[in-house]
């Protein structure tokens, strides 16, 4: 049974802030198998292509016939815990001033044995169900779960370092003229955010749900227009101690590429939406996020962009844009090592064509709004990195992996 | 005009004899710009950037770098913005007769009809009205449309509904009329354009457009503090930027009216 987390009290201003820490960081270029593992919220081990026996650490060659043949594929997340240690005066500041902490070692069902993490309800000698998770250093670590759900599971204290809940936290949603942005609104608030701040740009127009917007509980309209470096610099001299998530919900499609486009303001347009709006938030609201990453129930804990999977593979019928979202693609991994002193994740959600306006004209299937925060909050709750949405991002990762040239042609057919 | 007259007339400024009226919106990124459906190109919204303020960027000096359309914050129209004076001699900002860059104005108070009607429209029989109390609109005059929309916040400032703009301007005859009967240099407005929001569906649509800059006149709108104008008798200096081929410019508009003093 664990102890429901209580809303954090506000903050005693005569205590200093306490600063991150990092958990040890170190690891072998092979162990970055379980990095991508965690990143996207599967379980895979090393197998032996020779002997198809399962490894664990990650290794060179396989242990039992000595292959060189190591692949790391998905594996079945089974174990029983063999047994559990409790640190009570680690060595390492990270975890000395989390103590007391568990740790455990759990076999697997598949073979190996794991020295993990361990949610407070996993037993000894019970059943566990693994996962990998990006720890506060944003590497790879197994964490043991109990094999059932029990009650206020996402509450427990070490869970909650492997994750970015939104429960207790405060939420900044750059873009509210969006239907995306007023679905990750709502989505937030469902996942127990104790507020959500709404950018909403040019408040002198009008936008639709703009109603319903203002009239929910707990959500704050905050003047934003992420294109002008100063409206930004302005919410963040206000709120920026206090945004612990920040969804970047930045939405500016036009469709074409080069040849067919009269001069440069659309693409500038493009650039000064996406690349500069996402400088101007990183330049902001980054470096408190980054100081803020161990304060507690309601510290930083990650940032949000929503990509389209074009930035990945550029699609020439939204040429110029695809270009647009490969800049900010690019841009997220800089921020994301920038902010990983803090303990903070940058959380890339991949989307294909939505189901908006402004891809009227592409035939589905096209990912609904709704499915995008969903992805977005089930991210946060359960630490991802890198989540593909809907059945056009997955397919453009799984040919990207086959063969990009192919995917290069396919697209500019 | 003797240098004696000027100095009178530079001393009279100084004195107060002649009172300055800025009309004028400080140039910020947060003032509503004309919005066109999506699929035509944009106005590029105000962006102050700062290079440096007495910082690590530069330790004793503050500037900034500035992008904005030429038709943002209160500013000046020229011919070569639209069709109908495109192929019109010294049509641009930057040819254009400096002379004309200093004028008297007329201002027609219809903000009691703008307060009850935000799709106002100024008609021939309201000028002919006006002209009544105040005597016929001289030729290369100004003709200002006081509206008092500058007084009001941004989003009723901008009016806009799922039909559009809903903003006070001229009707299409009397911006003929006051082209080509009453010789008006240019005529001015405290809206985001000087037409009505509702223009394009006028017939032209967008006639102090089609007409002003047909017939190489000028225009100025997001002008503020009309109220404080003299229906005749103020002399405008609106001065746009020289941008090359420019088609208008942000600039600051000064109006000078008898003082107390």
């Amino acid at each position: 049974m664990i102890e429901p987390i209580a809303k954090p009290r506000r903050k005693n201003p005569l205590l200093r802030t306490r600063l991150p820490t990092s958990p040890p960081r170190a690891r072998s270029r092979a162990s970055h198998g379980f990095t991508r593992a965690a990143a996207e919220g599967r379980f895979m081990l090393q197998r032996c292509g020779a002997c198809e026996t399962f490894c664990y650490p990650a290794r060179d060659a396989c242990p039992a016939c000595l292959s060189a043949d190591l692949v790391f594929t998905d594996a079945p997340r089974r174990g029983t815990l063999l047994s559990e240690t409790t640190l009570h005066i680690p060595a390492d500041v990270h975890f000395r001033e989390r103590a007391p902490w568990r740790v455990g070692l759990v076999a697997m069902e598949c073979g190996p044995k794991l020295v993990t993490h361990l949610h407070a309800n996993c037993e000894k000698g019970k059943p566990v169900v693994m996962s990998f998770q990006l720890d506060k250093s944003g590497q790879a670590v197994a964490f043991a779960h109990p094999e059932r759900e029990t009650s206020n599971m996402a509450d427990d204290r070490q869970w909650r370092e492997m994750t970015a809940d939104p429960k207790f936290r405060r939420a900044l949603v750059t873009n509210g003229r969006s239907i995306v942005g007023q679905e990750v609104v709502a989505a937030l608030k469902a996942a127990g955010a104790s507020i959500v701040f709404v950018g909403v740009a040019e408040p002198w127009k009008p936008f639709r749900g703009e109603e319903t917007l203002r009239g929910l509980e707990g959500v704050q309209i905050v003047p934003l227009d992420i294109g002008d470096e100063k409206s930004v610099a302005d919410l963040a001299a206000d709120i920026g101690g206090k945004v612990d998530i920040l969804v970047n919900t930045t939405e500016h499609v036009r469709s074409g590429g080069l040849l067919d486009r009269q001069g440069t303001s659309v693409v500038r347009d493009e650039i000064d939406q996406t690349y500069l709006g996402f400088v101007h938030l990183a330049q902001a609201f980054g470096p408190a996020m980054r100081m803020r990453g161990s304060d507690g129930v309601n510290s930083a804990a990650a940032w949000v962009n929503i990509l389209s999977v074009y930035a990945l593979a550029n699609w020439p019928m939204f040429g110029a844009y695809s270009a647009s979202q490969a800049a900010a693609l690019s841009l997220s991994h800089s921020l994301r090592a920038e902010l990983r002193p803090g303990g903070v994740k940058v959380v890339n959600v991949f989307t294909g064509p939505l189901d908006i306006e402004w891809f009227q004209t592409v035939p589905p299937p096209k990912v609904a709004p709704r499915a995008v925060a969903n992805a977005i909050v089930s991210a946060l709750k359960r630490g991802l990195e890198d989540v593909f949405v809907g059945d056009v991002a997955e397919d453009i990762r799984q040919r990207l992996a086959a063969n990009p040239k192919a995917v290069e042609r396919e697209l500019g057919a | 005009m003797d240098s004696n007259s000027l100095m009178q007339f530079a001393g009279a400024v100084a004195s107060g004899a002649v009172s300055v009226v800025d009309l004028t919106f400080t140039l910020s990124p947060d003032f509503p710009v004309i919005v066109l459906p999506p699929e035509f190109g944009q106005a590029a919204p105000v962006r102050i950037q700062q290079i440096s303020r007495y910082d690590a960027s530069g330790p004793a000096w503050y500037w900034n770098n500035l992008t904005f359309g030429e038709h943002t914050g209160t500013h000046f129209d020229a011919p070569i913005h639209w069709f109908t004076g495109k192929d019109l001699p010294n049509n641009s900002v930057d040819t254009l007769p400096v002379r004309d860059m200093i004028a008297p104005a007329c201002v027609i108070d219809c903000s009691a009809e703008a307060a009850k009607d935000a799709d106002f429209l100024l008609t021939i029989p309201v000028v002919e009205a006006w002209e009544k109390s105040h005597g016929r609109i001289p030729e290369r005059h100004w003709v200002l449309l006081r509206t008092d929309w500058s007084k009001k916040g941004w989003r009723d400032y901008a009016n806009l509904k799922d039909d559009g703009a809903h903003t006070p301007g001229p009707d299409a005859a009397v911006m003929r009329w006051l082209v080509e009967e009453r010789g008006v240099i240019g005529f001015g407005t405290e809206t985001i354009g000087t037409d009505a929001g509702q223009a394009g569906h006028l017939d032209p649509p967008y006639p102090a457009h089609h007409f002003l800059h047909g017939g190489g006149r000028y225009g100025l709108q997001c002008l503020c503090n009309l109220d404080q104008l003299p229906p005749i008798g103020a002399v405008i200096v609106a001065a746009p930027l020289k941008i090359q081929n420019g088609s208008g410019s942000p600039l600051r508009v000064l109006a000078l009216v008898p003082g107390q003093g």
